[in-house]
C-alpha cells in the first residue's frame, strides 16, 4: 500500500468531468480529497490523498497525466516565510522529516522544501504563522 | 572593586569593555575571576520569548468636541481595551481578543489576532481603527469616536508589562494520550515533545541569580527602546530551591518593566498566536550587568550546563496543580534536541528564541560601545532569597448569597 498527497491543476475543459470517480472505478484507489477549489469556466485546484498498491496509484496518475491535468506533489505548497520566523523552534519538535532544522550553533531555524512531506503539523505550533499552505 | 558612575564615565570615552553573557563564559575559564572582573567592565543578557503579562497604556489626545472614554468602551482594532481611567487613557493587554473572535470554540482555536499584534502593528507605524463609546458629560459631551490612529498621532504610548523575563521556566510535556495545546507550545500525547522557554546563559536574571545588579531603576534594552525596570513583576519568588551557584531551580524571579513604545521596534515586539491557547507578546529584553566586584563576575559565567530546569507534565499536573515530579534537565541538555524522560527518548522545542536573544545582547553592547546607553544604578533592591516575597495560590472562599 502507498499513500500520496498530490495537487491538482485542472485546465476549464476538464472542470465538470467526474474524474475522481474514474480514478476509483477503474484504478480501485482510496480517495481523500483535502481540499477543492473548482469555479466553472476556470481553472480548478484539488488537494488529493491516494491510497493503494503503489502500481495503482502509479497509473492512476498517470491517467490523470493523460488527460491534461496538471499533478504535482503537495510538498511544494508548505512555504516557510523567513521574514516572520523569530528562530524560536518550537516547529522543530513537531516537523517528522527533518525539513525544519536548526542548526544549533547558530540557532538558526532553516526549511528544507525537498525533506517536506506536506503533513501540516508545523503550521499550527509557529506561533507567528511563518509557515502557510500555498493552495 | 568598580563602580557604575566610573563605568559609565569609561562608557562616554569609548573605552569601557563590553562583552556577552556567552563571551564572559571564556574569559572568566581562561582568566580566572580576579582578571576577568579587572578587565571587563559590563557584560550584556539577552531574551526573547513569550511573555502574556504584558500591555501598553496609550493617552491618544482629546477629540474636539471632547469625550470621555473612561467608563465607556473603546477597541482598537475591535480588540477591546481596558478605560477605567481618566478621559482619553486607554489600556490594552496583549491576551485580549476581540468580543467576536471565536476563540477556542472551533477545536482548537486558532487565536490569530488579539492585543499583542495590535501592539506589533502600531509599533512597526501602522494606523488601526479607533471606536469609542461614551455616556456623554457636560464637559465631554462626544458619545462615540471612530478614527484612525497611529503611535505618532498619540502623546503618550507607553509599553508597561507586569510580569516579564521570567528567571527560569518548566520545560512541559503530556502524559496523557491526546495531544493538548498551552501555552508552551502544542503538545503530543505521551511525552512526544518537551518544550522549554527561557535563553538559559544568555538570560538576564540567569547572569544576576540573587538581584546583585539588577533593581528597580535599572535601565534596559526593551522591545529595541530603553526601558527601565519599575517595579518586581507579579508572582516574583526569589525563595524557590537554587544551585550551590545561586540559580534557581524552579521559576523565581520576575520584572515589571516599562518603557516608550514609541522608541520601539516591531522587530523586537512581536504579537503570537498560541493555537488552542491564545494571544500573546513576544518581547525583547536586554539587561546590563557591571562587573562591579568577583562575586558578580561568578555568576555571570554561568553555562547552560550548570542550570537546570523542571520537567512538568502539563496534562495534568499543571492545571490541578499536582506535585508530579518528573526530573530535571540542564538547559545544555535541552539544546542538543532530545532529551531523555521516564527512559522514553524526547525532541525538544523552544518557545523563546536563543538566535533573538544573542542579537539582542550583542545589540545592547554595541550601544554601550557606542556611548548611546549608558548603565544606571538601581534606586531599590527587587526582594532577594532573605526577603518574604513569594507566590502564593489563592486562597478560595466561595461567594454564598445572603438568604
Amino acid at each position: 500500500m502507498t499513500n500520496k498527497r498530490i495537487v491538482l491543476t485542472f485546465p476549464s475543459r476538464l472542470v465538470g468531468q467526474p474524474i475522481t470517480t474514474h480514478l476509483v472505478k477503474e484504478y480501485d484507489l482510496m480517495l481523500n480529497i483535502l481540499r477543492a477549489n473548482v469555479t466553472p469556466n476556470e481553472e480548478g485546484r484539488m488537494v488529493l490523498e491516494l491510497s493503494g498498491p503503489k502500481k495503482a496509484v502509479e497509473e492512476g496518475i498517470d491517467y490523470l497525466k493523460s488527460i491534461g491535468i496538471n499533478v504535482e506533489p503537495l510538498s511544494r505548497d508548505i512555504k516557510w516565510q523567513a521574514e516572520k520566523c523569530t528562530h524560536c523552534t518550537a516547529c522543530i519538535p513537531a516537523c517528522p522529516s527533518g525539513a525544519m532544522a536548526v542548526d544549533r550553533t547558530t540557532w538558526e531555524v532553516s526549511f528544507d522544501r525537498d525533506r517536506c512531506i506536506a503533513c501540516e503539523l508545523c503550521i499550527s505550533v509557529c506561533p507567528f504563522n511563518a509557515l502557510e499552505i500555498q493552495f | 572593586m568598580k563602580t557604575i558612575q566610573e563605568i559609565n564615565e569609561k562608557i562616554r570615552t569609548g573605552k569601557a569593555v563590553v562583552v556577552t553573557a556567552e563571551e564572559i563564559i571564556d574569559i572568566v575559564a581562561e582568566k580566572g575571576l580576579k582578571k576577568a572582573t579587572r578587565e571587563v567592565d559590563v557584560v550584556t543578557t539577552g531574551t526573547f520569548g513569550p511573555m502574556c503579562s504584558s500591555g501598553a497604556y496609550f493617552n491618544i489626545g482629546h477629540s474636539k468636541p471632547r469625550i470621555k472614554i473612561g467608563g465607556g468602551t473603546c477597541t482598537l482594532n475591535d480588540i477591546p481595551c481596558y478605560t477605567g481611567y481618566a478621559a482619553v487613557d486607554i489600556l490594552l493587554g496583549a491576551t485580549a481578543m476581540a468580543d467576536n473572535d471565536p476563540r477556542n470554540s472551533v477545536y482548537p482555536g486558532e487565536f490569530s489576532y488579539g492585543g499583542a499584534h495590535v501592539i506589533e502593528e502600531l509599533v512597526a507605524g501602522k494606523s488601526v481603527r479607533l471606536r469609542a463609546e461614551a455616556y456623554g458629560t457636560d464637559c465631554y459631551p462626544r458619545k462615540s469616536l471612530d478614527t484612525l490612529i497611529e503611535l505618532k498621532d498619540m502623546n503618550e504610548a507607553v509599553l508597561f508589562n507586569p510580569r516579564n523575563c521570567y528567571q527560569n521556566y518548566n520545560v512541559a510535556v503530556n502524559l496523557s494520550d491526546t495531544i493538548i495545546y498551552t501555552y508552551m507550545g502544542t503538545l503530543r500525547p505521551r511525552i512526544g515533545n518537551a518544550n522549554y522557554c527561557c535563553a538559559g546563559q544568555l538570560s538576564p536574571l540567569m547572569n544576576d541569580p540573587l538581584y546583585k545588579t539588577i533593581g528597580i531603576g535599572t535601565r534596559i534594552f526593551l522591545g529595541g527602546g530603553v526601558g527601565y525596570i519599575a517595579w518586581q513583576g507579579t508572582q516574583h519568588n526569589p525563595g524557590v530551591a537554587r544551585t550551590d551557584q545561586g540559580v534557581p531551580r524552579f521559576p523565581a524571579g520576575t520584572l515589571a518593566v516599562m518603557g516608550d513604545l514609541k522608541q520601539m521596534s516591531s522587530q523586537w515586539l512581536k504579537g503570537a498566536s498560541f493555537t488552542g491557547y491564545g494571544v500573546t507578546l513576544t518581547v525583547g529584553i536586554g539587561i546590563p550587568i557591571p562587573l562591579l566586584n568577583e562575586e558578580i563576575t561568578a555568576h555571570t559565567a554561568i553555562r547552560d550546563d550548570q542550570i537546570v530546569a523542571q520537567i512538568v507534565d502539563y496534562s495534568e499536573a499543571y492545571p490541578q496543580i499536582i506535585p508530579n515530579n518528573l526530573g530535571e534537565v540542564t538547559y545544555a541538555e535541552l539544546k542538543t534536541g532530545t532529551i531523555t524522560v521516564k527512559g522514553k527518548k524526547v525532541p525538544t522545542g523552544g518557545i523563546s528564541s536563543y538566535k533573538r536573544a544573542r542579537e539582542i545582547a550583542a545589540e545592547l553592547k554595541a550601544r554601550i560601545h557606542g556611548g548611546t546607553f549608558l548603565l544606571s544604578e538601581a534606586v531599590a533592591p527587587l526582594p532577594s532569597t532573605d526577603s518574604d516575597v513569594k507566590c502564593k495560590l489563592l486562597n478560595e472562599r466561595p461567594f454564598k448569597k445572603k438568604k
